[in-house]
């Protein structure tokens, strides 16, 4: 006779790979970060040795290392790197401080967000490099035309999660501000601003990366200084390693200063 | 009992002033350029710009150059689509490599690739396929974070009933999780398709290549002011257009949510 299962019991799921849960071990995520790190520098090193591709196209791993070492010695890339640091945060600042009043206006008032919020959102999508001859003719051809472009690219976002964040206040918070008879710079700077920081941050932290992005694009198109600049005269002399170690860099640098205001932005939400 | 406002007015009288504040601001601006106090050099009359929508669409070939840049956008979506789908599911999958790559894959989504063009002009030359490669590189990141999102949220007493069922690893994929990913696989093809579009119109810009991202290139260095500005709210207009168009398309593919 067959044997029959007891009455009540469970039968045994199937197995399958999809929807696994369990730990995974800080060690095994390391390793498998460095080996996709060793794995695509094998791939490019054979690639570039194969002789399969224009050995310009895909220079040596040796090549490029050397001329990030030549790049971080030389004065000039510091210079440029200083007119796009200087204009990336006066961008921020200009487009951070206008993106956080009118967040807060948008914010505050049903009224006002009914009226002008749906052009902020629907503006905020749009190519804002475009902008840039209409920048030109505003602000001329110097660092104001690539400031004035970074502080309008930032503004959308952070306009906009200045107002997520102010529609997200406990409403208890802002009542005893009212109760308490605070003038509107009080709720602003004591209740608005403390209570809202974690999604501001966020913004500042997206407006950051708009920013450069923006800023370096202009620089590449008209422009005699700064990182873009930079990219488009080593792009000119078609030397590639340099290129490639240029773009490294600044990958690097804008990685950077993301995990910074990330770090940042984490911090205010815990 | 206090009335309910109507939603006339609720709704109606706020959007009637936003629109009448947008008219007011280029009528002011009309008025002072007209009265001269605004630099016609520097800002064409708004009048001028609504006149010349109509011989930039006539004399640029604005349809020509709509549909290079539509081509352009499709083909990057579609490949956005094709190849980032089945990396969210592989990062779903392999839950180690998914711990290991996914702050790696945000990381690129806020890195300025973009600024790469030169490189991408090497290999692929001023082409139609520079413009796609790069734009496909722009749109993977949210389509890869948002198809893993999806399938994450998949909830587990789905995938414990596919178990009870015996389900093959193909049948548990296309039977539960797939179309529980689906609304967040939707949601990341609105972004892609968003960071796309950006891309496209703004490499044809900085390369003066293709469609309309060159037609602005092209009127700038024209110095022809009204045109350029006109060129400039048609890219606005239609960005907002297919924007919306994302946005509808997500909401009516899933209505539940």
């Amino acid at each position: 006779m067959a044997a029959t299962k007891p009455v009540g019991a469970r039968a045994p799921l199937a197995t399958t790979s999809w929807g696994r849960t369990g730990r995974v071990s800080a060690r095994s995520t390391n390793v498998i970060r460095v080996c996709f790190v060793l794995g695509a520098a094998i791939i490019w090193e054979s690639l570039s040795r194969s002789g399969l591709l224009f050995r310009d196209v895909v220079p040596s791993l040796v090549a490029i290392v050397a001329s990030m070492g030549k790049l971080l010695v030389n004065p000039a890339f510091y210079a440029n790197l200083q007119v796009t640091a200087w204009e990336v945060a006066a961008s921020l600042a200009i487009g951070g401080v206008a993106g956080i009043v009118v967040g807060i206006v948008l914010g505050s008032n049903k009224f006002l967000a009914r009226a002008y919020e749906p052009y902020v959102y629907y503006l905020a999508p749009t190519p804002r490099i475009i902008f840039f001859p209409v920048m030109i003719m505003w602000f001329g051809v110097g660092i104001a035309s690539k400031i004035a472009l970074g502080a309008l690219s930032c503004f959308f976002t952070i306009a906009l999660s200045t107002a997520a964040g102010m529609r997200g206040i406990d409403k208890v918070l802002i009542r005893v501000g009212r109760t308490f008879r605070a003038t509107p710079w009080q709720m602003a700077t004591k209740i608005y601003l403390p209570a809202m920081s974690a999604p501001v941050l966020n913004g500042v932290r997206l407006g950051f990366g708009t920013a450069v992005i923006t800023a370096l694009l202009a620089e590449t198109k008209l422009s005699n200084q700064g990182l873009g600049f930079m990219v488009m005269q080593i792009y000119a002399r078609f030397d590639m390693p340099t290129l490639y170690g240029l773009l490294a860099i600044v990958f690097l640098i804008a990685g950077l200063g993301n995990l910074l205001l990330g770090k940042i932005a984490g911090g205010a939400r815990t | 009992m206090a009335r309910a406002a109507s939603p006339l007015m609720t709704r109606g009288l706020p959007i009637a002033v936003g629109a009448a504040s947008v008219i007011g601001v280029f009528g002011l601006l009309e008025a002072l350029l007209r009265l001269g106090v605004v630099n016609r050099y520097i800002v064409p009359l708004p009048s001028d710009v609504l006149l010349s929508l109509e011989r930039i669409i006539v004399e640029e070939n604005v349809l020509a150059r709509m549909r290079e840049t539509a081509y352009e956008v499709v083909m990057s979506g579609l490949f956005t689509i094709l190849v980032g789908v089945p990396i969210g599911a592989a990062l779903y999958r392999w839950r180690p490599l998914r711990r290991a790559l996914e702050d790696w894959v945000a990381a690129l989504a806020a890195a300025p690739l973009v600024l790469a063009f030169p490189l991408f002009l090497v290999m692929f030359g001023r082409s139609s396929t520079t413009v796609i490669v790069m734009s496909v590189i722009t749109g993977l990141a949210p389509m890869i974070l948002k198809t893993t999102e999806g399938f994450v949220a998949t909830r587990p007493v789905l995938i414990n009933v596919g178990k009870s069922l015996k389900m093959t690893d193909s049948q548990m994929f296309w039977k539960i999780l797939f179309p529980s990913a689906l609304p967040l696989i939707f949601t990341g093809i609105r972004l892609s398709w968003t960071f796309v579009l950006i891309s496209v119109v703004g490499i044809e810009f900085l390369i003066n290549l293709g469609g309309l991202g060159q037609l602005i290139n092209d009127l700038a260095e024209r110095y022809d002011l009204p045109g350029t500005y006109a060129a400039i709210c048609f890219v606005i207009l239609v960005s907002v257009v297919f924007f919306v168009a994302l946005e509808r398309l997500e909401t009516w593919l899933q209505p539940s949510r």
